[in-house]
Parts: C-alpha cells; sequence; structure tokens
C-alpha cells in the first residue's frame, strides 16, 4: 500500500509518505503551469499599460487582465499552497496523509476548476475582471469553473486537518506542533472562511447568470466578494509567513525567538486578519463608518501588530542563530555573513523586506477609512498588492522550490548561475512594478483601464500630468525585468523536473537543512544571541518609515475637497 | 516521568487553546462571519428605501 | 529543535519572552492605538470625511430625480452630444447619473460652498473619480449615495471612471467646472 510507504530524505531526515509525495509534486507542478501561464499575460498587460507601447486593443486588454489575475492570484498560489498544508502536516508531523483519495479529487477539481476558467475566459464573453462584480455578467461556466476549483481546495484543507489529527492519533510528534505547521493551520482557518464565503456569493451568481435567480444585490455582493477576494490574499500571508519560519529553520536552524509571541501572532491572525476584507468598502455606500473603521483597522490594528511581530522574529531567529553559531561581531556580520548566493535565502530575504517596507506600509496607510478616498481603485491598489502578493507570497514560494526540487522531486537544480541571480531580477522588476504602478495611482491614474490618454472619447478628455506616463513606462520596463526573472525560475523549475541530474538515494556534498541549533550554542556568551540589535536597527528604520508615510498621507489628505 | 493526567493539567488555557486546531478553525471562522459578513449584511439589509 | 520540530520545552507558553521582543511588541502595540485612534479623530477635526447616508434605490427613480434637476438648473450645452451644464444653486442639491458609458450631467459648482451630492448607477458598477482632486468614491447600482462635498479650486476637474464597466470603460469620462 502506498498509503503507508515512507522514504526518509537522506539529505534532510525528512520522512516523505508516498502519496503525500506524489500529492506535492502534482500540486507543485500544476502551480508553476499556471504560473507561467499569468506571467506571460502579465507581460502583456504591462506592455499595454506603456501608453507609447499600447500593446493590446481594448477588447484583449481585458480579457487578459482577467485571466492574469485568476491565474497568478488564485490558480499558482493556491495550488502552492495546498503542497504547504501537505507537507506542513504529513511531511514535517512525520504521518501518512489522511485519505489521499479526497486529496486527489480534491486536486482534481481544481485542475478543472482553473482549466475550465481559462478556456471560458479566453473565449472572450467572460472580461468581468477577478472580481466579477454582478450585475456585469460573465458566462455560466466562468462561476462555475470558481467553484470547482473553491470546492477542490476546500477538500484540500479538511485533508490537512483530518492529517493533523491521524498524526495526533497515531502518535507521531510529542507535544504541539511545530511552529511552521501551527502557521500552515492558520492559513487553513483563514481558506475556509474565504472558500465558505466565496461559496455563499458565487452559487447564487452562477444560478442568477442561468436565470435561476432573478436578482443579485449589487452592494451585498461586494461585501461578500470581499471576504472571498480579500481573504484569500490573506491564506498568502499566513502561508508565506510559515514558509519564512521554514527557511528560516531549514538555513540556519533557527527556532523562534518565542513560541508564545510567535503562535500568539498567528493567533491574531486567526481572529482579526480577514475582517480586513472592509478595506474595499471603505468608500461605498451603505455601509456605516464605525463598521469601515472597526473592520478595517483589523480589531484595533491588533492583526497588523502580529505582522510587525513576525517582521521581526523571523529575521531575530535568523540572527540569533547567526550569533549563536559564532557570527557575533557588530551589527550586521550575521546578515553580511548570510547565504546571499543561495536563491532560497535571498529570495526569502528580498520578499520579507518587499513585502514589509512596500505592501505592508502602503497596505495599513490606505486601509486607514478616509486615505483610502484618495486612493480608491487607483493604480495604487495593484501597486500595493504586487508588493504584498508577487513580491511577498509568490517570491517567498519560487524560494522554497529551490529546496523542494532536490529535497522532493530529488533532482539537482540546472543553471545555478541564473538560479542565484533569478530572486534579485525577479525581487528588484516587481519591486519596481509595484513602485512605479503606486506613484500612477498618487497621481490619479485609475486601475483595470485601457488608455489613459482618452484618444476615443470624441474630444472630451482629461490630461493626466506627465509624470504619470513616465510611471507607466517605467512599470512597463519593470514587468520586462520581472518576466525575465519569472522565465527564468520556470525554465531552471521545468528544467531541473526534466533534465537535473537524478539524486537517487545517495546523500548531497551540499548541506540541505541546517542541523538545529542548541541550547547550549543558544546559551552560549550569557545567552547575548537573543539581544539581536542588527535586527531591532532595522525594525526601527521599517517603523520610522511606517510612522512618516502614514501622516504625510493625513497631510495628503487635508489638501483635498471638503467631504462630508 | 510526570503522571500524565497530572501534567495536562498544568498545561496553560492559551496553549490548550493554541494546540487545539478545530476549536481554533470555529473561533476563525465565527469571528470574521460575526464582525464583518453579520454585521455588513445587517447594515445593507437596513437601507431605508427611497 | 527548530521551527519545523515540535517546540523543545513542552510548556513552551510559560517561557519569558525576550527583552528584544517585548519592546517592539510594546511598540507596535502602541502605535497600533494610535492608529486607531486617528480614524474617529479626522472624523471630529478633519475635512475630508466621506458621509454613508444611502437609500435603497432604483434606476427610474434616480434618473427621474435627476432629469428633474437637470430641467430646472441648466445654464447651457456642450461637447459633442450636446450635454446639459447645470449650474445648481450654492447649497443645493446635486444629482449625477453613471451609466454605461458616461457622467450625465455636466456640473459647474462654486468654490467654497458645500453641495449635497446624489449619486447611483443606472446599470453596472462604476467608480466616480474626481481628477485632479483625486476623490475615489464607488458606484453602486439600486443605491443613491447621498454626501456633502465642497469644492476648494477653481478650474475644470474630470470625472473619470475607476470600477471596471465593459468595454466601453475607458471611455466613461465627465465634468465638473468649478467657479468663483
Amino acid at each position: 500500500m502506498a498509503n503507508t510507504t515512507f522514504r526518509t530524505c537522506p539529505d534532510t531526515g525528512l520522512k516523505f509518505n508516498g502519496a503525500t509525495e506524489s500529492l506535492l509534486k502534482a500540486n507543485a507542478v500544476a502551480a508553476v503551469v499556471f504560473l507561467l501561464i499569468g506571467g506571460f499575460y502579465g507581460l502583456l498587460v504591462g506592455l499595454t499599460r506603456w501608453q507609447a507601447v499600447h500593446l493590446l486593443g481594448a477588447q484583449d486588454f481585458y480579457m487578459v487582465l482577467t485571466a492574469h489575475g485568476l491565474n497568478v492570484l488564485i490558480f499558482w498560489i493556491i495550488f502552492f499552497e495546498i503542497a504547504i498544508l501537505y507537507f506542513a502536516s504529513s511531511v514535517l508531523l512525520g504521518c501518512r496523509l489522511a485519505t489521499p483519495k479526497w486529496a486527489w479529487a480534491g486536486f482534481a477539481l481544481m485542475v478543472i476548476g482553473a482549466v475550465m476558467n481559462n478556456v471560458v475566459v479566453m473565449q472572450g464573453q467572460s472580461s468581468v475582471m477577478m472580481t466579477s462584480y454582478a450585475p456585469m455578467e460573465a458566462h455560466p461556466l466562468f462561476y462555475l469553473s470558481l467553484i470547482l476549483f473553491a470546492v477542490g481546495a476546500l477538500i484540500g484543507c479538511f485533508v490537512f486537518f483530518g492529517t493533523l489529527v491521524v498524526a495526533k492519533s497515531e502518535k507521531t510528534y510529542e507535544g504541539s506542533v511545530p511552529l511552521v505547521t501551527f502557521g500552515a493551520i492558520t492559513a487553513a482557518i483563514i481558506a475556509v472562511f474565504t472558500i465558505v464565503s466565496g461559496a455563499i456569493i458565487l452559487l447564487p451568481t452562477f444560478l442568477w447568470s442561468v436565470g435561476l435567480v432573478g436578482e443579485i444585490d449589487a452592494l451585498a455582493y461586494r461585501l461578500i466578494w470581499w471576504a472571498f477576494g480579500h481573504s484569500s490574499q490573506q491564506i498568502n500571508v499566513a502561508a508565506h509567513v510559515s514558509v519564512w519560519y521554514a527557511i528560516a529553520a531549514i538555513l540556519f536552524g533557527a527556532r523562534p525567538l518565542s513560541e508564545k509571541v510567535s503562535r500568539t501572532a498567528f493567533f491574531m491572525y486567526i481572529l482579526f486578519l480577514q475582517i480586513a476584507s472592509a478595506h474595499h468598502l471603505l468608500v461605498d455606500p451603505g455601509v456605516s463608518s464605525n463598521f469601515k473603521m472597526f473592520n478595517t483597522s483589523y480589531a484595533m490594528y491588533l492583526a497588523v501588530m502580529a505582522s510587525m511581530v513576525h517582521g521581526l522574529t523571523v529575521p531575530g531567529s535568523i540572527e540569533a542563530a547567526q550569533r549563536a553559531r559564532g557570527h557575533r561581531a557588530g551589527l550586521f556580520t550575521w546578515l553580511r555573513k548570510a547565504p546571499w548566493g543561495n536563491p532560497v535565502f535571498s529570495g526569502m530575504f528580498i520578499s520579507l523586506v518587499g513585502f514589509g517596507f512596500l505592501g505592508g506600509i502602503t497596505g495599513v496607510v490606505m486601509g486607514a477609512e478616509q486615505i483610502n478616498l484618495l486612493v480608491h481603485n487607483t493604480l495604487y491598489v495593484p501597486g500595493h498588492f504586487h508588493a504584498t502578493v508577487v513580491v511577498g507570497t509568490t517570491l517567498t514560494f519560487m524560494a522554497l522550490t529551490y529546496w523542494l526540487v532536490p529535497v522532493l522531486f530529488r533532482r539537482e537544480i540546472i543553471l545555478k548561475g541564473l538560479a542565484k541571480w533569478q530572486p534579485y531580477l525577479f525581487g528588484l522588476g516587481m519591486s519596481g512594478v509595484s513602485l512605479f504602478l503606486m506613484g500612477a495611482g498618487t497621481l490619479g491614474v485609475p486601475r483595470r483601464h485601457w488608455d489613459i490618454g482618452f484618444a476615443a472619447t470624441g474630444g472630451v478628455t482629461h490630461e493626466f500630468p506627465a509624470a504619470a506616463y513616465t510611471m507607466l513606462a517605467l512599470n512597463g520596463m519593470s514587468v520586462i525585468v520581472a518576466v525575465i526573472g519569472g522565465a527564468a525560475f520556470c525554465v531552471i523549475i521545468v528544467g531541473s523536473l526534466l533534465f537535473g541530474k537524478k539524486l537517487g538515494d545517495q546523500k548531497m556534498d551540499e548541506q540541505w537543512i541546517a542541523t538545529p541549533v542548541t541550547d547550549e550554542e543558544y546559551a552560549a556568551d550569557g545567552g547575548s544571541a537573543y539581544a539581536i540589535p542588527g535586527t531591532i536597527v532595522l525594525a526601527m528604520i521599517f517603523f520610522i518609515s511606517f510612522a512618516l508615510y502614514y501622516f504625510i498621507n493625513w497631510k495628503y489628505l487635508a489638501e483635498t475637497w471638503g467631504i462630508s | 516521568m510526570q503522571d500524565p493526567i497530572e501534567e495536562s493539567e498544568q498545561i496553560p488555557m492559551m496553549q490548550k487553546l493554541l494546540d487545539n486546531p478545530f476549536l481554533l478553525l470555529f473561533i476563525g471562522v465565527a469571528t470574521p462571519a460575526l464582525l464583518y459578513l453579520v454585521w455588513g449584511l445587517a447594515e445593507i439589509f437596513t437601507i431605508p428605501v427611497r | 529543535m527548530s521551527s519545523l520540530s515540535p517546540p523543545g520545552k513542552k510548556l513552551w507558553w510559560k517561557e519569558p519572552i525576550h527583552r528584544s521582543e517585548l519592546i517592539w511588541i510594546s511598540l507596535v502595540f502602541v502605535w497600533g492605538l494610535v492608529m486607531t485612534f486617528m480614524m474617529p479623530y479626522w472624523h471630529v477635526v478633519g475635512k475630508q470625511n466621506l458621509g454613508t447616508e444611502t437609500y435603497k434605490s432604483t434606476a427610474e427613480q434616480f434618473q427621474a430625480s435627476t432629469e428633474a434637476f437637470v430641467e430646472q438648473y441648466t445654464v447651457r450645452t456642450e461637447g459633442p452630444r450636446n450635454f446639459p451644464v447645470v449650474a445648481p444653486p450654492a447649497g443645493g442639491d446635486v444629482y449625477l447619473i453613471s451609466r454605461l458609458w458616461d457622467w450625465w450631467p455636466i456640473l459647474q459648482l462654486k468654490k467654497g460652498e458645500t453641495y449635497r451630492f446624489h449619486l447611483s448607477s443606472l446599470d453596472w458598477q462604476h467608480g466616480f473619480s474626481l481628477q485632479p482632486a483625486n476623490i475615489n468614491i464607488q458606484v453602486v447600482p439600486g443605491y443613491e449615495h447621498v454626501f456633502n462635498l465642497t469644492p476648494t479650486e477653481t478650474g475644470e476637474y474630470s470625472v473619470i471612471c475607476n470600477e471596471y464597466c465593459g468595454i466601453g470603460h475607458h471611455l466613461m469620462i465627465g465634468k465638473i467646472y468649478v467657479v468663483d
């Protein structure tokens, strides 16, 4: 029986259950395929927004933009997250996967849904954007494909919870689950809320599209859809923060500075991260300011506090581990001595910095009820989430993949020279995308808009400042850099899976998982490793940037028209 | 080696909660459902008719 | 024991928190309180707080109200499609329709006066984006959103649609003139 056979990885000592291993591979490969498709569409979008190039016609632009969002924001990420859930349960807890048949059924539904969605969107009848705001109508199969995909993902979540039960009842671990698994639990809980919300709104919308339901209330649609649309991005946050902790452990043998603090931070996510769906309703009619203020603040910013805690403890745990291993000198020796040529590390660290400085700060600032008036539905919004979801989540998942290929697929990475540079290309290119889109958004440029020159409006136009056009051109150039980085990733990974040297059961020369730092090592030098002065300095720079940017935006707000 | 029953009684409440994924699942779905979905829908459904 | 394995200390909840973490947690908690305070504070002292007065309404009702408003206060017509330019009395009600794919009518307002805006869509969702003042409001069909708007500078302003509304989305542009 495949289900109960285990392979012990010669390099990491991790135990891979046969069924888990096949499912991990299938989900990871599916993820990369949809990244490839969605990334290509992203290139077309970027080159169309660049007004001097203006690659696509209006109809194609809106169709491709719809497909771009769904492929990279939903399909690539959720396939990868299902793989992470199975890894964090079955592999880290060393147990068999619960109900592999259900897991395969879920995977099949996700593949059918994702393929069907791509076909339907490319037929051109469903250019409704990812949000598909009713009463704008897509082809019924558009909604059905998303429902199938969501049901598949929900099955994946329950296989994950089932596996936790298996591990506990078969006593494959002692005490509490590992922190990385706890982070995965957080992601799975948010996923359940997300998918249930999606079902609540997409099922009636599907019935409406085939004529069985008379009307969909546009405002209620927005409220419930965003419980799905925004929370799905919160799954990403929980998942990629877990991966950050995992990579800190894999490369440095790091443990969290404090289990209590890191787990409580994840608990704040479980409670409050999802209510930030209200970010999208801040300038909507019909919902009160009290609702807006409470929900947009994640309940007094407790979930933001959690992110800022992770932002300290992830690099902090790396610093402590490095110091415990002897890199004690000065403020930043621990960071300088980090393996910057290893894409697993560079990808993770660029992601951490980009997510915090570009994505985190801007997200919280534009999430202030009144400041949102300045940026709602401008290009600032996609600028923000290209920092959180692409620099944050996607780059983190790429970094982890460089580790998974040899460990899971037992293949050596090809083109190592290129792999070394890939996170820098992708991370910097995408940071450029994020910055320049936000720059254009600050100048008022709308999102999802084919022509900000208004060439076809019969003489009624608006002249955006020249700087807006410059921003969009710079965005186009950054897109090219990022796409080269993204394509390099796909070539390296797919190439490694097909042509990489087979590793078999031989132990490799390199060390693929660091020996955990011991109590004694941490305790040496009077436990000074835990002082983490370098991380504190970095955190203070972050805090000052955050506070300055926050108050600057209130000042901008004060300069516009009065509104009440 | 301590008696396992005695040991489980020493585990602080918060740790017990964080070790219980299904209780967390319930809290993690119920909290946003109440604070965001129910509250929001209640406001939308009570908007006066013109 | 790393983050990939169960905690080394079984009763990890009772382990002390390191000073570096405590300092940071206190700082960000206080910062959270400051940000929590800023929003209601701005409701008291700030001049930019979008009102949430809303009525359930229909496209027919809203169109009728807007047509009555246009009939009463039109001062001229302009543009390729002879859109009415409407100059409501200072402090009065203002109606603005969004529909596939225009903003109707054109408005002429007085600087420094406060108007009671009524905003709705006759079909799909649209986005009221006033440029270059950069005020952005969601427009939802079936709901009439009422709020006060006070122009602070004279000039020609554009109303752009920033919620995707189909193939003519990028054609949708309206005007608001602000005069002394």
